[in-house]
């Protein structure tokens, strides 16, 4: 099997999993969209910190990474790199730092989108 | 004329009698592009090509629609707003700014109403009050509602695509109207019986019809209780906007207290969207009972093919703060019994 194709199959299969816990969640706990945000940022947190989160990221690439606890995965880290660098003030400086650049995406996309587009509703 | 007691006026502890009937001379509905693709489609007096009418916002869109459907009413009864004693609307926008809006439009004496989406039959008794009790020769009641707009306002934003669940039901775009008179020919207002506030302990803002159902039952019951009349004794008793979720369990409360109501039972969110429309739990609304008695059932008496009609909207009076803080959803539902214009069963 081609790598591509193989990294490709396991990012469907990591991220595809990841949702359908999210799916889960949303059907059997009847929680609001909000609330599972909330819940898989800090799933992904945690389990970043605990050292979990990064082989899956290694397994599945963007199959983690894109999905919310990639957010918080990326976060956490974040924060561990800059208290290695900085000491204890990483701790507030570290997270938004590494994820500056997926919030800037989303910010000017977001942006981009709301000036070109009429929402059709 | 002799002098009624208000006993007489009353009946039982919920209902209100109509001794002069007041007269649904003409009624007007305008929707929306998606609510023209339904069942009921080739009924509505007008259809929109958009939902956003040709304005900057939703909200504007929804004013326009309601003044459209004000508009239709007044020219089938052949009036001018000047013509109408008091205009009575609601809808789902806070503050019920859309009926406000129209309201400046239509620049008669005007009541602002709430029920969220039982609105309809809740200005139609308060109207039909007026009516009957001669404060008001012609009176004009009016609702809206938009699916954009009541889903950025008590739900999400639309471009954020959130999920819907199965038990939600999608608000229909759209506009209602209908002229209130003292004589003429139409079909009449009978009775009306208030509904009382019945909340369950539901909180889920994504299954509004089993939050309503109780209301709805209770209310239909109290109808029957009043009147000493049976299921049977209306040719159609339909809801609101209960779908398929709220109308199995207002059958079976009915049931529990003693009235099968199955035989005449029906909705108006389950009549308004086709099954492939993909709406999930069926329409609800302001305009979706408004609507529906606007283009079909209003029709169906005007032409004695529905001889005596129990309408009762329904409506889940919660705001996006209440829910948010964790209140449970109260709900209300308002019943108005009409006659076709030969009076109903002999």
């Amino acid at each position: 099997m081609p790598p591509v194709v193989s990294s490709l199959l396991a990012a469907f299969l990591v991220g595809g999993l990841l949702c359908l816990a999210a799916q889960l969640v949303v059907d059997l706990a009847r929680m609001q969209p909000a609330s599972v945000m909330v819940l898989f940022v800090s799933l992904g947190a945690v389990a970043s910190g605990l050292g979990l989160y990064e082989p899956l990221v290694k397994f599945g690439g963007a199959g983690a990474m894109v999905p919310l606890p990639g957010f918080g995965h990326t976060l956490v880290q974040g924060i561990i790199l800059d208290i290695t660098r900085h000491g204890v003030v990483g701790l507030l400086g570290g997270g938004l730092e590494a994820a500056a650049m997926g919030i800037t995406a989303a910010v000017v996309f977001g942006y981009l989108a709301a000036v070109l587009f009429n929402p059709k509703g | 004329m002799a002098m009624l007691t208000a006993a007489e006026k009353r009946i039982g502890q919920q209902t209100l009698l109509f001794h002069n009937r007041p007269v649904i001379l003409a009624v007007g509905s305008v929707v929306g592009p998606f609510e023209g693709r339904g069942p009921l489609g080739h009924l509505f007096d007008e259809v929109t090509p958009d939902s956003l009418l040709g304005q900057k916002s939703w909200e504007q869109a929804e004013v326009k629609m309601l003044e459209k459907a004000v508009d239709i009413a007044l020219s089938k009864a052949r009036m001018q707003p000047g013509d109408i004693d008091v205009f009575l609307s609601g809808d789902l926008m806070n503050q019920i700014t859309a009926s406000c809006c129209a309201a400046r439009t239509v620049d008669r004496p005007f009541f602002g109403v709430f029920g969220a989406c039982s609105c309809w039959t809740e200005a139609m008794s308060l109207g039909a009050v007026l009516v009957d009790g001669g404060y008001a020769a012609r009176a004009v009641i009016a609702t809206s509602s938009h699916h954009n707009t009541a889903e950025r306002q008590f739900r999400y934003p639309t471009e954020f695509g959130a999920q819907r669940p199965p038990t939600a039901t999608w608000t229909v775009t759209g506009a209602a109207a209908a002229v209130l008179t003292a004589g003429g020919d139409g079909p009449r207002i009978t009775h009306a019986t208030v509904g009382r506030v019945v909340d369950i302990g539901l909180k889920d803002p994504f299954d509004l019809g089993s939050a309503m159902a109780p209301a709805a039952a209770d209310t239909i019951v109290a109808h029957l209780r009043d009147t000493g009349r049976l299921p049977e004794d209306y040719d159609l008793i339909i809801t609101g906007d209960l779908g398929r979720v709220g109308k199995p369990i207002a059958t079976e409360l009915m049931a529990e207290a003693g009235y099968n109501v199955t035989p005449v039972f029906d909705d108006c969110g389950l009549r308004i969207y086709s099954d492939d429309q993909d709406v999930h739990g069926g329409g609800s609304g302001c305009a979706c009972s408004g609507a529906t008695f606007a283009a079909q059932l209003w029709a169906d008496l005007a032409r004695g093919h529905i001889r005596r009609l129990l309408l009762v909207a329904t409506g889940a009076l919660f705001s996006p703060t209440t829910y948010q803080q964790g209140e449970t959803i109260p709900g209300i539902a308002y019943a108005v019994a009409i006659e076709g214009p030969d009076g109903g069963r002999p």
